[in-house]
């Protein structure tokens, strides 16, 4: 099967290319990228992307696929198909399922499953600890002779510092890095951000030290040992502070935020719709400007969507009991393009965040649109403009508080190894 | 004016007029409840139902008798011995209390946010009785009519609240309703009870007792709200209420012909001494008083609202 | 929209001095009468006939004003269902009561100010003075004394107007 994109925007981030180009696709490899080329007759699909972009697929390094154990609120097939539909070619998928993945079994169950139902491709995130109950190390190496890409208590910190130094040392032997979800769960009792807010709405609040604590004490501990830190989700000014400040002696740092960081402010809580129920919370206004601003100066390498997929009945209950979480693959990066409409990153300096930054970041072969590279490709219009509808999400998780928004910029077509994977319905080409 | 809210959710929800329309109604309701047949029938065939997922005596009653002295129909449902305890969620509470037609539902709930959820579900009014630490308007309503009463107007009064003020909806729903007015607005208590940002709504905040009630007009006591965890900002009960107990000697440094005022219950002996509670510038039961004559008067707006 | 005076400002006049000598005829004497006007025009008709009875009689008589929003039968569908407070400083109990209101039609606001007066207490007798009768009843209750009759048509509306509240006296037909 060839598939040949005629007359696309071809922008590739990691080599700088952007240029009006065709681009011609055997099998599940990019073969030829040039002007105006010329198929043998051979049995060839041929897409018209004028007028649209070619980049390289998405990948997202923070996602609950919820398989195994939550099936009722994702399973690997659906949460796939809502990535691709996002324009992810590749999701890490978190560790926090049940069984929890702290063990080959349920590693090698979820790359097995990937292989049969994903419409992407499919990166299990292990345990930092056992049952991620924060006391004894997983064993990391049978984890990683099973394919995980990285290690992670998401949902939770270590809370233990000694065991946190200890996962840091002790996955530098197999090269994989330790994703960091940075809260004080002492002071992080509430459920939304402490601020002007939590004041009007009498919601149980969390100080964005909570946060800020951690991601001070993680790096620190990563610099001692001389290991790689990645900190996630980071939602606050203070935290974004602190890691522009490390990096500038070490650089072994990395961090992602999510797009709700930088599109919403805690006043979307005042009306106590579950859907804006998100941890880490959503801040105060300062706190989205020095999240933009971050991105702006590079302190802010990735941007992932900690897909958090819920049924409706976990959501349409009292806020304080409702689960935390927003459905985002199918969102993020139509979000995210309104960075590059209002200046904060240049169409490039985005997809870098997207691309090649966590390509890098998880020593992942995908993420540049080169001839011989692996064909994982998206075609996506600057213009279009969209309503989100919740209901039409193809994640099962429908907990969004962005339904009605009115986006522009659109995920039109995926390509995962030389194949389709997701179409929109208003491509025509 | 014309009152067009289906609900009461909040102060935040109202305007200055709808403030002052409240007050102005209930004073005709006042009288009602001097007379020997204390009652008219204006609801007669309304049904009110009081949704009480947290304890209550003195709102519930205080709604209970309203609704009575109007000639409505009341129906009580309290948590402990609702379909709640078998694990039923809110959402369908509210659509099997919404199949039988209620009018008017009163709901007091721990969670912030519970009334408007419900006001979203069901056709009927929804009243706010207390949700969590957010808001208890109707408290607010008949504070403010207690004020008004006693001071003649709202506007120039210096209003010191004193209290764990982070976890009182009571605070929150006065400051709310205070704020359209021209008022001085004073939070006092430990700095761990008041929560950050507060002088952004115009309060002045102030950890000392004695300097916050100077020339006061009126002092608001507020109970420490052990089940939201109140306890916890505090080493202990006897400290607070050492710097923060209002006594008989306080009085006297604040303004002349000071009112006290609590909404109640009263923890005698913690933030309020029994020669203030029962002494002659507390105003306690008359705020009971005029809480259902502020209740009759938003029953009624509620149920003849112009559609 | 057309008008007819019905009543001009001394014909007023004379039909409240009527009524507040037929008032003390009829109960022969007004020792035990007082007096209760029904908000907004009634109030001020029976501060009036009140005057006039001080003038003749020499004799204060006692004076209360009713509210009767929350007794009326249709208190929903108004516009504003504004309400006044209800005045009566004195006890209803074992005495007689003229109840005072500008227009009579269909006795529904009769009927609710006599429930509203009955939860006050037990009243020897009720008696009731209109300005203007214009008929129309739905109710079977008549007035004691009434100024003058007028039989409305359809589309005529029957108005009071006082000049404590509207500037100047006359009772006029509007035709709509």
């Amino acid at each position: 099967m060839s598939i040949l994109i005629k007359n696309g925007r071809v922008i590739d981030p990691k080599s700088g290319v952007d240029e009006i180009m065709d681009i011609f696709l055997n099998g599940n490899r990019i073969d030829k990228i040039d002007k105006n080329i010329r198929t043998s007759g051979r049995d060839v699909h041929v897409i018209d992307a004028s007028g649209h972009i070619i980049a390289p697929g998405l990948i997202d390094v923070h996602a609950h696929l919820r398989e195994p154990g939550y099936e009722w609120k994702e399973t690997i097939k659906t949460g796939t198909r809502a990535a691709a539909k996002g324009g992810f070619t590749s999701v890490v998928c978190m560790a926090n399922t049940n069984p929890v993945n702290d063990n080959k079994s349920v590693t090698d169950y979820i790359i097995q499953k990937a292989r049969a139902e994903a419409s992407c491709r499919v990166f299990p995130c292990g345990a930092i600890t056992k049952g991620l109950k924060g006391e004894e190390l997983s064993e990391i190496g049978e984890l990683y002779e099973a394919g995980i890409v990285a290690i992670s208590d998401d949902g939770k910190s270590v809370r233990n510092s000694a065991i946190l130094e200890k996962a840091l040392e002790y996955s530098k032997l197999f090269g994989i890095p330790v994703i960091s979800h940075c809260e004080d769960e002492d002071l992080s009792k509430g459920f939304v951000h402490e601020g002007r807010s939590s004041l009007l709405s009498g919601l149980d609040a969390v100080p964005a030290i909570a946060e800020q604590l951690i991601v001070e004490r993680d790096i620190t501990i990563a610099r001692y040992v001389n290991a790689p830190i990645h900190l996630t989700h980071i939602s606050s000014g203070g935290s974004v502070s602190a890691i522009q400040r490390a990096k500038k002696d070490y650089k072994k740092i990395t961090c992602d935020t999510c797009p709700h960081y930088f599109s919403l402010s805690d006043e979307a809580t005042l009306g106590f719709d579950t859907n804006t129920k998100v941890n880490p919370p959503l801040r105060g206004k300062e706190d989205v400007e020095a999240i933009r601003e971050g991105l702006k100066n590079d302190t802010i390498d990735m941007i992932a969507t900690d897909h958090a997929p819920h049924e409706s009945t976990s959501k349409d209950v009292e806020f304080d009991i409702a689960s935390f979480g927003i459905s985002g693959l199918e969102t993020a990066f139509s979000l995210s393009l309104a960075l590059v409409r209002d200046g904060v990153l240049t169409l490039p300096e985005l997809l870098r965040k997207f691309i090649v930054n966590p390509a890098k970041f998880l020593g992942l072969p995908c993420g540049q649109i080169a001839a011989g590279k692996t064909a994982d490709l998206i075609l996506f219009n600057l213009d279009a403009e969209w309503k989100v509808d919740r209901y039409s999400f193809l994640s099962k998780g429908k907990n969004t508080p962005f339904h009605g928004w009115k986006l522009k910029g659109k995920n039109l077509l995926t390509i995962v190894d030389g194949k389709i994977v997701y179409k929109d319905k208003s491509f025509k080409g | 004016m014309n009152w067009t809210k289906k609900d009461l959710l909040g102060i935040t929800e109202l305007t200055k007029e709808e403030i002052l329309f409240v007050l102005d109604t209930a004073e005709s309701f006042k009288e009602i409840s001097k007379r020997d047949i204390k009652k008219v029938p204006t609801l007669r065939g309304k049904t009110v139902i009081t949704l009480f997922y947290e304890p209550s005596t003195r709102t519930r009653t205080s709604f209970e008798i309203a609704a009575k002295r109007l000639s409505a129909d009341t129906i009580n449902i309290s948590a402990s011995t609702s379909s709640y305890v078998k694990g039923e969620t809110l959402k369908d509470t509210a659509k099997n209390l919404e199949a039988m037609n209620p009018d008017v539902t009163i709901i007091r709930h721990s969670m912030p946010g519970a009334p408007h959820m419900l006001a979203r579900i069901v056709d009927s009014s929804v009243v706010n009785g207390g949700d969590g630490a957010h808001e208890h308007p109707t408290q607010a309503l008949l504070d403010l009519f207690t004020m008004r009463e006693k001071k003649g107007t709202i506007d120039g009064l210096k209003i010191v609240i004193v209290g764990d003020i982070i976890h009182s909806r009571v605070a929150r729903s006065n400051i709310f309703a205070l704020r359209h007015f021209n008022t001085e607005i004073i939070c006092c208590g430990p700095p761990t009870m008041l929560p950050p940002h507060l002088e952004e709504l115009g309060v002045r905040v102030e950890y000392n007792l004695k300097k916050a009630i100077r020339n006061a007009d009126v002092i608001m006591m507020l109970r420490i709200q052990k089940e939201r965890g109140g306890v916890n900002y505090i080493p202990s009960i006897k400290e607070y209420s050492t710097f923060f107990g209002l006594r008989k000697e306080h009085i006297a440094g604040a303004g002349k012909d000071v009112i006290i005022m609590h909404p109640g219950p009263m923890n005698r002996g913690v933030e309020i001494m029994d020669d203030v509670a029962d002494g002659p510038s507390s105003v306690i039961l008359e705020q009971v008083e005029n809480g259902v004559a502020v209740r009759m008067a938003i029953l009624y707006l509620l149920l003849g609202r112009e559609t | 929209m057309k008008s007819k005076v019905l009543l001009d400002k001394k014909a007023v006049e004379r039909t409240i001095n009527r009524i507040a000598h037929e008032i003390i005829e009829k109960n022969q004497g007004v020792e035990a009468l007082k007096l209760i006007g029904i908000r907004t025009r009634g109030v001020h008709l029976a501060q009036r006939i009140k005057q006039k009875i001080e003038d003749i009689e020499h004799i204060s008589l006692p004076l209360g004003v009713l509210d009767i929003t929350m007794y009326r039968d249709d208190v929903f569908k108004l516009k504003s269902p504004e309400l006044k407070k209800t005045e009566i400083p004195f006890d209803v109990n074992n005495i007689t009561i003229i109840l005072i209101d500008d227009v009579m039609q269909t006795g529904r606001t009769t009927r609710a100010a006599i429930d509203a007066i009955m939860d006050l207490g037990r009243p020897k007798r009720i008696q009731l003075a209109v300005l203007v009768d214009r008929g129309d009843r739905e109710l079977p209750i008549h007035p004691d004394y009434a100024g003058a009759f007028y039989a409305a048509n359809l589309g005529e509306d029957v108005m009071v107007r006082l000049n404590e509240v509207d500037g100047k006296d006359e009772v006029v037909v509007v035709i709509s």
